[in-house]
């Protein structure tokens, strides 16, 4: 069953690549911390209760609902435009994504390791690697928020893996969660939207050696 | 006594948070350097005990919280000054106290972390703070610099993350599930190499955002160049200095491994890929705030190159981490009556200094001379043990290489400061010239002085607290 929900996982990496809209990025964020919280559930059995009630909650409050919510107040607040504007088109974004996913499977493969789920590793790889790419071949700042989200939920998958034997790990996965996020979007998109009109990187290149 | 310290200082920054009284503010800050000191004090007697578990006063600590404790006093004082005469709104001037306080706090309770995770977390609180600091002025490019600074760092901490998520498979093959320093080192051997190659290298990457040297180093430059000098000060000295113990206790793992070439060479090129890095940025750069950074980008890529090369390296790294902190500071501090003077930090439009301010224009001169390690600069000691070390470990092209590029940069270095100090500005109206009390150099001087001081005639206690730093790495 974990199995296949990690699947599912790798599957909206395939379809936010392709996404179009502003609003899809959203809605595949808020789906993937229900994954997530399905994942924790099914993964983390040898973790005290009280401990996985906060995790769980951490998932499906913080990454399904509050995110995405607060993401979409922003891109209504800003008047941010619903194209996602990449450099590159969809069809080849779809097989860039495809090749890491290939990469991820063939290097998983070269390593023999007891205390690691493969499958956990696939899809944690893919997931941080997909976010990079996210963030470099998008056009607005907004859209690097969500490829670092991303990598964020990469992270989380890879920290179940070792979870069941250091859960100190995983909590510490969420503290990183709720602080860069925090930290990025809640300080500074408010006012990124207030000085800078159309959010845009190619804004941001006013400083300069001379 | 490590709970008090961390307790009072988030306390006292609450305080100057909420608090609008001048008379109060003056008096916590004050407060906060007695307790900044007292704590030092303490950790300096009780050398080698642990406390809360998390924290140990081990030798490497203790000396760099020594080097931040000085740099802290100057820093508070210069702050004080600069609030004042930028007339800033009160509640920017308590968020700016306040977040110094608290980064100066966290960079101390980091350097004194023995688990790899606390260390982490500490990192994240400076990340926090610095950028409360970077976006002081509330302007566009105010914003540009803290938005990089924000995301790169949040992709560093990030990548240590993942790091130490590598390094808890390797643990788990020696059959241990602590994550601490001296558990790490015992079973430096019984790691497994491959995950600890693959969390080394993310560790490692993850740090040079805050060490301040290639790959990350962008941020940090952009940064520096928008906090406010007293800020900028303590970014590109006592928090560079928390990237590199992350690195280095790290490193004194992996040296004790099987590992320990492949770690070098990793090292080396990140090392040589900086200076040159900052050779060519030196040359061009026309900001002189963004001057003093790329120079702190050489200056840490030789530390590293310290490092790589290992032998009597490690002893220099140590030594110019602590010299280099203290003649840095020193001119981002004079920076800001500079600035006062001029009104801009373009080189183009700053010039004939020793005729407006001849201390400040002295403070400059020594600091260029300090920085480019001319003697009698104790940099220059500690620069000529890692060259010494290049050589004894054979890598003679690598030293020719970086002794070229350390020409140009000194060459680059001295065209602008020189520049600034005699050749006549274009275009500068000197019908309105703020007077600069020349007390306001003193603690430059004092820095300055002590970079000579502790490089030429080292302390016994001083060289004691180094060579008990580097006891744990190979021969």
């Amino acid at each position: 069953m974990v199995d296949v929900l990690l699947i599912t996982l790798l599957i909206t990496l395939f379809y936010m690549s392709i996404a179009n809209r502003m609003l899809t990025y959203v809605k595949v964020l808020s789906l993937q911390g229900i994954l997530l919280f399905a994942i924790v559930f099914l993964q983390l059995e040898e973790i005290n209760t009280l401990n996985l009630i906060f995790i769980l909650l951490e998932t499906v409050i913080f990454k399904a609902i509050v995110v995405p919510l607060f993401i979409n107040h922003i891109l209504k607040r800003n008047k941010i435009t619903r194209e996602a504007e990449p450099f590159l088109p969809h069809f080849v974004s779809l097989i860039i994504v495809t090749v890491i996913v290939f990469i991820t499977i063939l290097l998983s493969n070269s390593i023999i390791e007891t205390h690691l789920d493969k499958m956990f590793f696939v899809v944690a790889l893919s997931t941080i690697f997909t976010g990079l790419y996210i963030i470099a071949s998008r056009r607005k700042i907004i859209t690097h928020v969500m490829g670092y989200l991303v990598i964020e939920n990469g992270v989380f998958v890879l920290s179940l893996a070792v979870g069941n034997e250091m859960p100190m790990l995983v909590n510490l996965g969420i503290m990183l969660d709720i602080f860069a996020s925090v930290l990025i979007l809640g300080v500074f998109l408010n006012k990124i939207g207030d000085v800078f009109k159309d959010i845009d990187v190619d804004q941001l290149s006013h400083l300069k050696d001379y | 006594m490590i709970e008090i310290y961390l307790i009072g200082a988030f306390l006292i920054g609450v305080g100057l948070f909420f608090n609008r009284n001048t008379v109060l503010t003056n008096i916590m800050l004050v407060l906060f350097l007695a307790l900044q000191w007292t704590f030092t004090i303490h950790a300096y007697l009780n050398l080698n005990s642990t406390e809360l578990t998390y924290f140990t006063f081990d030798s490497l600590g203790v000396l760099l919280l020594l080097t931040l404790s000085v740099v802290s006093v100057p820093a508070i004082i210069h702050s004080h000054i600069y609030l004042e005469g930028h007339h800033s709104p009160p509640r920017t001037q308590a968020i700016f106290l306040a977040a110094m306080v608290v980064l100066i706090s966290a960079i101390g309770a980091a350097y004194l972390s023995n688990h790899i995770a606390v260390t982490w977390i500490f990192t994240e609180i400076t990340t926090l703070c610095a950028s409360a600091l970077i976006y002081h002025h509330r302007n566009k490019l105010a914003l540009e610099g803290t938005w990089k600074y924000v995301f790169v760092c949040a992709i560093s901490i990030t990548f240590i993350f993942i790091g130490i998520l590598f390094l808890s498979l390797s643990v788990q093959h020696a059959g241990s599930t602590d994550l601490s320093f001296a558990n790490l080192l015992k079973l430096s051997k019984k790691l497994d190499p491959f995950w600890l190659q693959l969390s080394f290298l993310f560790i490692f990457t993850g740090f040079t955002a805050k060490l301040g040297i290639v790959p990350m180093y962008t941020a940090g430059i952009d940064a520096k160049d928008k906090a406010p000098g007293p800020a900028a000060a303590l970014l590109s000295t006592v928090l560079m200095n928390l990237g590199f113990v992350g690195v280095f206790r790290f490193y004194c793992v992996v040296a004790n491994s099987p590992l320990h070439h492949w770690a070098n060479l990793v090292i080396g090129i990140a090392a040589f890929l900086s200076i040159f890095v900052a050779t060519v940025y030196m040359i061009k750069v026309k900001n002189i705030k963004r001057m003093f950074a790329y120079s702190g980008l050489e200056h840490m890529g030789l530390v590293m190159l310290g490092i790589a090369a290992g032998g009597i390296g490690y002893y220099a790294a140590i030594l110019h981490v602590v010299l280099h902190a203290f003649v840095k500071s020193s001119l981002f501090f004079q920076f800001n009556q500079l600035y006062r003077i001029y009104q801009t930090k373009s080189i183009y439009h700053i010039g004939d200094y020793f005729k407006y301010n001849t201390t400040g224009a002295i403070v400059l001169l020594l600091g260029f001379i300090s920085s480019a390690a001319m003697p009698p600069s104790g940099l220059f000691v500690s620069e000529f043990l890692i060259f010494r070390s290049l050589f004894e470990a054979n890598q003679i092209i690598v030293l020719i290489a970086v002794l070229l590029l350390l020409t140009m940069i000194i060459w680059a270095f001295g065209k602008n400061i020189f520049k600034i100090l005699f050749i006549p500005p274009i275009d500068f109206d000197e019908s309105y010239l703020p007077k600069i009390s020349p007390w306001e150099s003193s603690t430059q001087f004092i820095l300055l002085a002590a970079a000579v001081y502790l490089g030429l005639n080292p302390p016994v206690e001083f060289v004691q607290l180094i060579n008990d730093s580097i006891m744990i790495l190979p021969k």
